[in-house]
């Protein structure tokens, strides 16, 4: 299929596959999604708000990537998606262990 | 048929990313956005993952999406599980309609300040009374849920 994420410009719909149609939606609605994470990020009114939104959203780039490998055959990709679920995970704990230590020492 | 079963899986795992972002803007606190980021994102990341697997039709790329699927889910809930044993011994506050807190009478843990004073003391609580003595629960925040 055409790679058409790496389109100059927009396609016309009637040369739109179904696979086409699926990836741009899908591509859409998780960079809405990754929006309203980044707005939590800004917003939270507490540290740990904002550490479920950093995680929210590594979660959500290793959507996006799965996303991309279709739009672009390349299925190469998905090792980078095992590499930001990896470090997600890991900014996860270890955020959470340095907030328990502060809670601690208090 | 692998394009349209990859197609749906695709449009299913993006609304379920979706419904994660709204979660975690609207939900009223910090335990309740959690369990909305983690739960359909990690669904929404399985469905996208399952996609990839049934789109390329290969050994090799199934196998590495079932791996990153399998660590996501293994992952997701230990993540969620530690941040909120850290946020709440740091006191952050539970929704004014929390009526069972079950870790309130422990010890070892400084627990966040009860929403309700003595009505969220334990999960015994009679949760009619508790709702009465409030008013209407859950007027505000029912709509998010």
């Amino acid at each position: 299929m055409t790679p058409w994420v790496m389109m100059r410009s927009a396609m016309p719909l009637s040369t739109m596959t179904l696979t086409d149609a699926a990836v741009t939606l899908a591509l859409i609605m998780t960079s809405v999604a990754m929006f309203l994470a980044l707005v939590r990020l800004v917003l939270g009114p507490s540290l740990p708000d904002r550490v479920v939104a950093l995680d929210l959203i590594g979660t959500l780039s290793v959507g996006f990537i799965a996303a991309y490998d279709i739009a672009t055959d390349q299925p190469i990709l998905l090792d980078a998606a095992t590499v930001v679920a990896l470090v997600a995970f890991l900014a996860t704990v270890a955020f959470a262990h340095y907030l328990e230590r502060r809670a601690r020492d208090d | 048929m692998t394009e349209v079963l990859s197609s749906l899986l695709l449009v299913i795992g993006g609304a379920f990313m979706l419904l994660a972002g709204v979660g975690i803007v609207r939900m009223p606190d910090l335990f309740m956005r959690m369990q909305a980021a983690t739960k359909a994102a990690t669904l929404g990341v399985g469905c996208m993952l399952f996609a990839v697997a049934v789109h390329f039709g290969e050994l090799a790329i199934t196998a590495r999406c079932m791996l990153v699927t399998a660590f996501v889910f293994l992952t997701a809930p230990l993540a969620a599980h530690v941040i909120a044993r850290a946020a709440y011994s740091i006191g952050v506050p539970l929704w004014k309609g929390t009526f069972c807190d079950e870790l309130h009478d422990q010890k070892d843990q400084q627990g966040p300040p009860s929403p309700e004073g003595s009505a969220a003391m334990s999960g015994q609580t009679d949760s009619k009374e508790t709702a009465a003595a409030r008013g209407t629960p859950s007027d505000d925040n029912a709509g998010a849920a």
